[in-house]
């Protein structure tokens, strides 16, 4: 028996050994990259990235590793830490800066400075920025707006709303008829923040949304009221689907395929499940409409982007990476492949319509929010996120929803 | 005869001479037969050690720091707790939880039942065993889809047949107060399966002889299931109510697939709850704290379990 014990203690003892053996490395240039790409189109797209990168380096040997991504969000707390790799991929905005202030990021402004980021990728330039330091690059963005069916509009003969006169209008004239005008699944709770940001960001302004979502400005400022009290009034007004608390923004997508509803509030990643279902010769896009002429526009456009670990072993090659990646050509292929839109403005224009329409609507935008739970610290998101939800549900609760959500954000950011 | 020790000579024991850990070879051996049972425990009791005990006191010694997951640690002694205990979120957690404790509760009541209904030879009985055991081999997550589609309050099975006789189903289907309801009768499907498996094989290994016995003094219906049925059913009751009570304190996920804890929180339930504040709030300690109240509750039922279980090894 103890001999047997014996043995599986110096079994144990070896196999620790091996793991740790794999850990100390030769001398040969190496570059570990972790990636949350794994549905199989951005998965395909980013491994054809890396092949490009090694045919051109091919004395590098580059590990790529790949997470789920829903895995990888808890994951990255891990190895940022514990088990650096040399790039990884990840979200700007707060989600970074999180990170940031953790020190387990590196400041790679050096790199902007030495390609001349601060050029090519001014769009998403605040995105990154920490300071006077900047942490990561883009390899990716997509629009948010107003999704709907082109043939329903023309049904009813409506036209696209600019502003929220308009807006009314439009959906007034569908509930008339029968359609409900927005469709949302706020199941999973981020879609309910995706109309928060727009009436916010229209009415009060990109500035005002972001000392907001840093939790600098109170959620009873009577600056919000405003938001609120549009927000009622659509709700109130049967502008949004029925029930829109049991379902997963997929699933929402179902009263629009039907033709029950006729705009979705989402982003650009739904336009697949629209070509599935068969549906996308009619299905269009339009800004969310101005509220407020005198306010500059910003738009939602969640950036995805590379950042270097503060405990990263192959800086040059990670900076060699990077630069590579955000060429122009390479990233206007990268972004085509995985329906994002390229963040360096000197790559080829999308041939897509809906990444067109993107490209023109961010390419015009005076600043760019990342969203509602990128903006702002992730407790304070999921506290938010679930009043706005319990908000288009009941809207007669809003005082007590939005002393809740203060509440929170004192206990949070104080 | 001389008194010199002789090796030929065996009705004489040798002298014990040789020492081992200052234990003459006699002492040694009764030592080792009572450390045996020792060593033979060692590894479960290692793997008990490092994998249970050591993490639930690790828990409890995070659930008195503030701490992000990495980065450092910072004592703050009752803190967490005296948050928690203000916390509108942790009050709807633990009343949920207690409607869980008390509704699945339900199912040992309704796998005896099946069980006695299934009870008998006819032809064709193993195939519909096989069809009521299913249930409980399914994968919860299956499960937690089927049922929301089957709740969904727009295509769902449950508002179509409804609809058939023109009642509206939606208010039980959408309502906040009846969402938890919602969850734990999906939860039933299973664990009614479950302990309808348990019952089974209590009813195969009745004594006949009492049943028999019984029947000849001509108990009838009522006092034959009641007083002879059942009372030989009682360690299958025992396990049916223990495990049904450990599952339900600790129901994760289905809440996770079915509502993810909303509408607004509605759902919550401690083990969900501890969940989110712990890796989606990056607040270590105080899901800690919530994962802390959570064991001493099941701390309760589980001393209840062993207290009946070494009593009955007495």
């Amino acid at each position: 028996m103890s001999k047997k014990i014996t043995f599986v203690f110096f079994l144990l003892l070896f196999l620790g050994g091996l793991i740790f053996a794999e850990g100390s490395s030769e001398e040969q240039r190496e570059l570990v990259i972790n990636s949350n790409l794994s549905d199989p189109a951005p998965k395909a797209a980013f491994n054809a990235l890396v092949d490009g990168f090694k045919a051109e380096y091919p004395d590098i040997e580059v590990t790529l590793n790949e997470f789920d991504h829903e895995a990888y969000k808890t994951a990255i707390r891990n190895f940022l830490g514990s088990n650096p790799p040399d790039v990884a991929l990840w979200f700007a905005g707060n989600r970074m800066r999180f990170f940031v202030e953790q020190g387990l990021l590196m400041d790679i402004s050096d790199l902007w400075e030495e390609e001349d980021f601060y050029d090519s990728m001014a769009s998403t330039r605040s995105a990154f920025a920490v300071g006077d330091e900047m942490y990561g690059v883009p390899w990716g963005y997509y629009q948010w707006g107003v999704y709907y069916r082109s043939d329903i509009f023309d049904e009813y003969g409506l036209e696209v709303p600019t502003n929220f006169d308009e807006l009314t209008n439009v959906a007034d004239t569908l509930v008339e008829n029968g359609v409900t005008p927005f469709t949302i699944g706020t199941k999973f709770l981020w879609t309910a923040a995706g109309w928060f940001d727009y009436l916010n960001l229209r009415i009060n302004g990109y500035d005002f949304h972001m000392e907001l979502t840093e939790g600098k400005i109170s959620y009873l400022d009577e600056r919000l009221d405003a938001v609120f009290d549009v927000w009622a009034e659509m709700l109130n007004a049967g502008y949004f689907l029925e029930n829109h608390e049991a379902y997963s923004w997929q699933e929402a997508q179902a009263p629009l395929i039907n033709g029950e509803a006729a705009m979705y509030l989402i982003g650009n990643f739904m336009i697949p499940d629209m070509e599935r279902a068969g549906i996308v010769d009619d299905v269009d896009f339009f800004q969310f409409p101005i509220y407020d002429q005198s306010l500059p526009v910003s738009e939602d456009a969640p950036t995805e982007a590379y950042i270097v670990p503060s405990g990263a072993q192959n800086v040059e090659e990670a900076k060699l990476f990077i630069a590579y990646a955000s060429r122009p050509d390479v990233l206007a292929d990268f972004a085509d492949a995985t329906g994002n839109i390229s963040p360096n403005k000197y790559s080829r224009k999308p041939t897509d319509r809906f990444i067109l329409q993107g490209f023109n609507l961010l390419g015009s935008a005076d600043s760019l929010a990342q969203f509602y739970d990128r903006d702002t610290s992730p407790e304070m998101a999921a506290k938010g996120m679930e009043g706005f939800q319990e908000f288009m549900v009941y809207p007669e609760r809003e005082a007590e929803v939005r002393a809740r959500i203060e509440e929170e954000r004192q206990r949070i950011f104080f | 005869m001389s008194k010199e020790y002789n090796p030929q000579n065996t009705t004489e024991a040798p002298p014990l001479t040789k020492k081992i850990f200052g234990m003459n070879e006699y002492q040694w051996m009764t030592f080792r037969q009572k450390m045996s049972p020792l060593f033979f425990l060692a590894p479960a009791l290692t793997l008990f050690c490092i994998f249970v005990l050591f993490p639930i006191f690790q828990s409890i010694w995070i659930s008195f720091t503030s701490w992000n997951g990495f980065g450092a640690m910072e004592w703050v002694g009752l803190k967490n707790y005296q948050d928690l205990f203000v916390d509108p979120a942790f009050y709807t957690s633990l009343i949920n939880n207690a409607l869980w404790l008390v509704l699945t509760l339900f199912a040992p009541v309704l796998g005896l039942i099946i069980a006695l209904f299934l009870n008998q030879q006819v032809f064709g009985i193993k195939i519909v065993k096989s069809l009521f055991f299913l249930p409980f081999v399914i994968n919860l997550v299956v499960i937690g889809l089927i049922f929301s589609w089957f709740y969904n309050p727009d295509l769902g099975l449950l508002v179509t047949i409804f609809e058939v006789f023109n009642v509206d189903i939606s208010p039980f289907l959408t309502n906040e107060n009846t969402a938890t309801v919602r969850v734990i009768l999906a939860s039933l499907w299973p664990q009614t399966a479950y302990c309808m498996i348990l019952y089974l094989t209590g009813l195969a290994s009745m004594n006949a002889e009492v049943v028999e016995a019984a029947r000849i003094d001509g108990a009838d219906k009522g006092s034959m299931l009641f007083r002879v049925i059942i009372p030989q059913l009682r360690s299958a009751t025992f396990i049916a109510t223990v495990v049904t009570i450990v599952g339900a304190l600790r129901s994760f996920d289905l809440i996770s697939i079915m509502t993810a804890g909303g509408p607004f929180g509605k759902t919550n339930v401690l083990a969900y709850f501890m969940y989110q504040e712990a890796i989606f709030n990056f607040k270590m300690g105080y899901g800690a704290s919530i994962a802390v109240i959570l064991l001493l509750f099941m701390l309760v039922f589980i001393s209840l379990f062993l207290r009946v279980i070494v009593k009955g090894e007495r």
